[in-house]
């Protein structure tokens, strides 16, 4: 076809277009292709020799051994508790699911290395709360939760959620009539659970369990806290370790080491790919078509055992952690006379890093939503509405830098950044502007999917109307899209908000002096014994993160459906 | 200035050719029904005049001024059509007055002669006072009224009408077509209406272009269309009545001709130049009527459908078991089914064989 004249030539839609090209490129296309250059070729010929190395090495078997077993151990886990989870809360009656929903889905809001924390608060020797009830392990043992078995506890209880919400979308695309078939033909309702309910959801289930496989081989704070201490290796910790003792030296040793761990996850995001798109596509209304089926005299027991369930599981963490935090030095019981807030005034006012830390993560978390939100307008409405062929091609790839692990993009963008930018002639490499733009990099998916999920709900007419009216790319996109998709767009940005702010997995890698985040600061602290003090952080950044999930919750009733993962 | 011309216009999605070499001109003012079933192509011959899609061949003019063309695309924004959609289109999050006042705004209007130019439309299409309300609080008619109202605000000299009566209830359909007609005298615009409807294009349209398989069978006015269908798929497609397969077996100069047709011979209507030999009768069902015993043709009724006034008969000549026939006659004359009745044809149409 010859090149078509447009008239008039220009109109402001094309410069977009090529500049959201450009951003998707840098943030997620250069990066990966840069870590896979390093690993493969480094110093521009194909050299294995790297690769080659890091696979004879003993110690990344070991690394990578240990990763598959607390990865498989938290994916069985998570199955476990996300499956009968999503079982109760869709087909009973189950009494009180909004705030109990709510509260389960809090461990994948909470940071990581925070929830760490509580468990290692209390349960340690030195844990406040046991010690206030006389039940606290003898001082000098090894804490019990340190090693493979504390790793494999938090992965599932973290990831519990993610196969929650993928079997309760199962469960809520399950055809109707399938059921009531079922029913007809005599089944008691637990029949009914195990001869069609759970095979017509497994492809649900079986992806559930693939994304909480691969966030959990990703997953940096968990092993990071309980794992270092026991000596207990996995290959996240095994690249913090190699670069945090020899620098940028051993590069090309950690991006082969990242390559082996993004081709892990790729496979497991290959195969949950796979499984997509063998799933059942019928499309049902969203409405609770599934059955609701009375507990009886159960409903009263079972909601009971949940919420002592998530008692246990997660109200007593936080209220070990918040002792902790309340106590003037770790060892020291807590009575009414030693409680004092001094750890928070500390960490608040007085101690430079922490304070820096809380601006740091504030202002790098707002800008990058901020700046996120407002690319991912125009992105969504060019990929969803106006469908550009070139951009829809290149913008899957904005899934990898969220969906690969953390630490293989803060390689990545090491790799990247490291030497000075060609025009510009400075390098962003140990300041605070590289964690920014790996934060750009990462979080552009949670910005840009529920804009398009919004999007996708608007009628294409309401854009041509516009364009009929005689309304340009800029005037259509700022009076007829964004009215329609600011609050999904607004939630996505808090979202953005709420996972930079508690993120440690990128920033462990790339934050240097002066450039700290709540997340380094805390790990540090932990790291040089200052318990209560990174306790006071981690009760900080929970109450930040539940204000947040409160404040985004105000937006729920007209944000898209699916945008909040802890709503109903 | 307004007319619409389209020149040997094609477009494929793939494989499939949805418009194949169309050829249509509209004049400055007209009101043009395209008509055709589902999957023709309708909407895509609407989408290329709107500028949503370019052209692989041919050109699309809008008066002198070419807009479609394999190496020219003028954008949708820059052809000043209006452009009444089957959802309407309404925002949802804009008033009534703000939906008519974009164009307005969008040209960069002073707002004082917005609002002044709202108003009037409002009035026009019969909305005073709702200028404040949401869309979403207004009736279907209301909606398309507000759509109506855009392109009247915008004075568009083209207006393109997408299915504007699909949503809209039976009793609505109606009380709708006029408001269209209305619209029609008070914009002077040219308007293109798409439809499946042959009971809309032919009520409300000058022409109608029957559209089958991404060509345009027969452009013509609707007594036209109906009297004298250019092929049989037109004949089949517009208005009640059958094909059947007969002989011609003399041709006059007058346009008229004597067929053989169910072992009789009957005088119709034939275009000039018909020549001798097999050919597709179109009988319309006041061609025919209940004829004597000693004449006419023999049929099996096999199926009655009462419609209050009239009952309609669906029958099949004893003579030729594959043609089926359609007749309304007052309920009191219908047969019952599978009787028997002598009909006789007291005119017809030889479809023209090219």
């Amino acid at each position: 076809m010859s090149t078509v004249r447009w008239v008039p030539s220009w109109d402001g839609e094309r410069f977009a277009l090529v500049a959201l090209l450009c951003l998707v490129v840098l943030l997620a296309v250069v990066p990966m292709a840069r870590l896979a250059e390093e690993a493969l070729a480094p110093g521009g010929h194909v050299d294995l020799g790297v690769i080659g190395g890091v696979l004879k090495s003993p110690a990344v078997w070991r690394a990578a051994e240990n990763t598959l077993t607390v990865a498989l151990g938290g994916t069985v886990l998570a199955l476990l508790l996300g499956g009968a989870f999503a079982l109760l809360v869709t087909l009973t009656d189950l009494r009180g699911k909004k705030p109990l929903v709510f509260c389960f889905m809090l461990p994948l809001m909470i940071a990581p290395q925070v929830t760490a924390l509580a468990w290692i608060d209390l349960f340690g020797p030195n844990s406040t709360l046991l010690g206030a009830l006389g039940l606290a392990p003898p001082v000098g043992s090894q804490h019990p939760l340190y090693g493979p078995q504390g790793i494999i506890l938090l992965l599932g209880l973290e990831q519990a959620p993610v196969v929650f919400l993928a079997v309760r979308a199962g469960l809520r695309a399950l055809p109707r009539d399938l059921v009531e078939a079922g029913q007809a033909a005599g089944a008691k309702p637990w029949r009914i659970v195990r001869t069609i309910v759970l095979p017509l959801t497994m492809p649900s289930i079986a992806a559930g369990g693939m994304l909480a496989f691969v966030a959990s081989i990703g997953n940096f704070g968990i092993p990071a806290f309980l794992g270092i201490p026991a000596g207990y290796t996995v290959l996240v910790t095994l690249i913090y370790q190699r670069l945090a003792g020899f620098g940028t030296s051993v590069l090309s040793e950690v991006a082969a080491i990242s390559l082996l761990l993004a081709l892990l996850a790729l496979g497991g995001l290959a195969l949950n790919a796979w499984l997509a798109r063998r799933r059942d596509v019928r499309v049902t209304a969203w409405s609770s078509a599934t059955p609701q089926w009375s507990l009886g005299r159960w409903r009263a027991i079972v909601a009971v055992s949940c919420w002592t369930l998530l008692l246990l599981v997660l109200v007593l963490p936080l209220v070990a952690l918040l002792a902790t935090a309340l106590v003037p030095a770790i060892g020291v019981a807590l009575t009414p006379e030693n409680l004092s807030f001094a750890n928070f005034r500390f960490v608040l006012f007085d101690y430079a890093a922490t304070r820096r830390a809380f601006f740091n993560s504030a202002t790098l978390s707002a800008a990058a939503a901020l700046m996120l939100v407002a690319v991912s307008v125009p992105l969504g409405y060019s990929l969803v509405v106006r469908r550009a062929a070139l951009l829809r091609a290149v913008s899957f790839t904005a899934e990898l830098p969220y969906a690969l692990p953390g630490v293989v993009l803060a390689i990545a963008m090491i790799l990247c950044l490291l030497r000075p930018l060609p025009v510009l002639g400075f390098s962003l490499y140990s300041t605070v502007w590289i964690i920014l733009v790996a934060y750009l990099s990462r979080f552009l998916l949670l910005a840009l999917r529920p804009v398009t999920n919004a999007l996708q709900q608007v009628d294409s007419s309401l854009d041509e109307a516009a364009r009929m009216s005689g309304a340009r790319f800029a005037r259509r996109l700022t009076t007829v899209i964004l009215p329609l998709v600011a609050p999904s767009a607004v939630a996505g940005g808090m979202l953005v908000f709420l996972t930079a702010f508690n993120e440690l997995t990128v920033s462990a890698l790339l934050w240097s002096s002066g450039a700290e985040t709540v997340g380094v600061v805390l790990f540090s602290l932990e790291q040089s014994g200052d318990t209560v003090s990174a306790a006071a952080v981690a009760v900080i950044a929970v109450v930040i993160t539940l204000a947040m999930m409160l404040v985004a919750n105000a937006l729920a009733s007209r944000v898209a459906r699916g945008v909040l993962p802890w709503q109903p | 200035m307004a007319a619409v011309t389209l020149d040997a216009v094609a477009k494929r999605f793939g494989d499939t050719a949805a418009i194949d070499g169309i050829s249509l001109a509209v004049d400055d003012g007209e009101f043009v029904a395209v008509l055709g079933p589902s999957g023709c192509g309708k909407t895509t011959l609407l989408r290329l005049i709107a500028g949503f899609e370019t052209v692989d061949r041919g050109t699309i003019r809008l008066g002198e001024r070419v807009v479609s063309a394999p190496d020219v695309h003028v954008a949708p924004e820059d052809r000043r059509i209006g452009m009444v959609f089957q959802s309407y289109a309404l925002w949802p999050h804009m008033t009534v007055a703000g939906n008519i006042g974009y164009p307005l705004r969008a040209q960069k209007m002073p707002s004082a002669e917005i609002a002044r130019e709202v108003a009037s439309a409002l009035t026009a299409v019969g909305l005073e006072g709702l200028g404040e309300r949401r869309p979403a609080e207004l009736s279907g008619g209301q909606r398309q009224r507000v759509a109506l109202a855009r392109c009247l605000a915008m004075k568009a000299r083209v207006v393109l009408l997408d299915e504007p009566l699909a949503n809209l209830d039976v009793h609505s359909r109606a009380r709708m077509l006029e408001e269209i007609a209305a619209f029609r005298s008070l914009s002077r615009a040219t308007l293109i209406y798409v439809t499946h409807d042959q009971a809309e294009a032919l009520a409300v349209a000058d022409r109608v272009a029957v559209m089958e398989a991404g060509r345009v069978c027969q452009v013509a006015p609707p007594a036209v269309l109906y009297r004298t269908p250019a092929n049989g798929i037109v004949g089949r497609f517009v208005g009640a009545g059958a094909v059947v397969h007969g002989e011609v077996t003399t041709t006059f100069a007058n346009g008229h001709a004597v067929v053989a047709l169910f072992g009789e011979r009957w005088r119709v209507r034939s275009a000039s130049g018909q020549g001798i030999g097999a050919a597709e009768i179109c009988v319309r069902p006041e061609d025919l009527r209940v004829a004597g015993d000693a004449e006419g043709f023999v049929a099996t009724v096999h199926r009655v459908l009462y419609q209050g006034g009239r009952t309609v008969m669906e029958v099949t000549p004893l003579v030729d078991p594959n043609a089926s026939l359609s007749l309304s006659l007052p309920p009191s004359e219908a047969k019952p089914a599978g009787t028997t009745i002598r009909l006789a044809l007291v005119d017809g149409w030889v479809i023209p064989n090219h």
